[in-house]
């Protein structure tokens, strides 16, 4: 830690590791550990939910498809609510590396959404007889994927970044209704869609024979986010310098 | 040991979604990592020029 990170009253400024420089170190010193973390866990996570879990008394088989598609559906909204923190406090700070991190994340959100969505249609056949249904919780995380997509779109088509962090995260800001209503609809509507698998009251959760191959899994998943995110900010600061760069040339 | 990958007739999804997953999380990584080493490469090549500038100038 440098000494730019302690302030005078002995408290840590937050705001120090937000420093591109500061960062690039701590998440070059980070980087190999996530990595690694996350192909160990996603190993063990898959080996154990295919090879070693019972078949479930109401899904057969086919519930081993939770063990991906609740950690896929889970990164898939949490990632979007990263991203509406990190552009908030890019608008409101109007700090360029929270920008960069909205950025990053959008791509790695997408991926995970359509991951959530793949697997949530083929579960879908066994279990509902149907890949698709327009419900308020399917429908409203294919909106939010559109807003992934938007987002993407709307960085790639203004060539000024500092009007495109802002628009973008306008935009980010916009499409959060549909990231809540992801998670929230199967409490507010009447869904086809079941509750949520995990819960804080330990009552209500699923069986122990599930719940720890899935928790290997949703640790493998968020370790994997993390090391996408910090290559892709990493590779955000790089591209911002090298523009930077080109425009001192000309 | 063919059966048992057929996880009792449910193997036509779960191969399928899994599949997709490994896919999807897999090609998300290795575009991630190449535009990685991409810009970090033009970075290098950028600043190696910049220096071989201040050194004649």
């Amino acid at each position: 830690m440098t000494a730019t990170n302690v302030r005078t009253d002995g408290k840590i400024n937050i705001w120090a590791f937000a420093n591109p420089a500061n960062f690039m170190k701590l998440s070059g010193a980070l980087l190999p550990w996530v990595s690694l973390g996350a192909a160990l866990c996603l190993s063990v996570g898959l080996v154990w939910s295919l090879f070693y879990t019972p078949a479930a008394y109401d899904h057969g088989q086919a519930v081993k498809i939770i063990f991906i598609h609740v950690p896929s559906a889970l990164l898939a909204i949490n990632t979007y609510f990263l991203m509406m923190l990190a552009s908030l406090i890019g608008l409101i700070r109007s700090h360029p590396v929270s920008h960069l991190v909205a950025k990053a994340a959008a791509p790695v959100g997408a991926a995970f959404t359509v991951v959530a969505i793949v697997t949530g249609a083929i579960w879908g056949q066994p279990g509902w007889g149907t890949w698709w249904v327009w419900d308020a919780r399917l429908t409203s995380i294919l909106v939010m994927l559109f807003f992934y997509l938007g987002y993407i779109a709307l960085w790639n088509a203004i060539e000024d970044p500092v009007k495109a962090a802002d628009l973008a995260a306008i935009l980010c800001l916009v499409g959060s209704v549909f990231a809540v209503l992801s998670r929230y609809a199967v409490l507010f509507f009447a869904t086809l869609h079941q509750g949520s698998t995990l819960s804080l009251d330990a009552e209500q959760n699923i069986d122990d024979a599930f719940y720890h191959p899935l928790l290997v899994m949703i640790v493998g998943f968020y370790l994997l986010f993390i090391a996408l995110l910090l290559v892709g900010v990493r590779t955000e600061i790089r591209a911002r310098r090298v523009r930077a760069m080109r425009l001192a040339e000309v | 040991m063919a059966e048992y990958l057929g996880f009792e007739g449910y193997g036509i999804y779960i191969w399928p979604a899994y599949g997709a997953t490994v896919l999807v999380l897999g090609a998300i990584a290795v575009w991630s990592l190449r535009r990685n080493a991409r810009v970090k490469a033009e970075l290098a090549e950028l600043e190696a020029r910049n220096a071989r500038r201040r050194k004649e100038a």
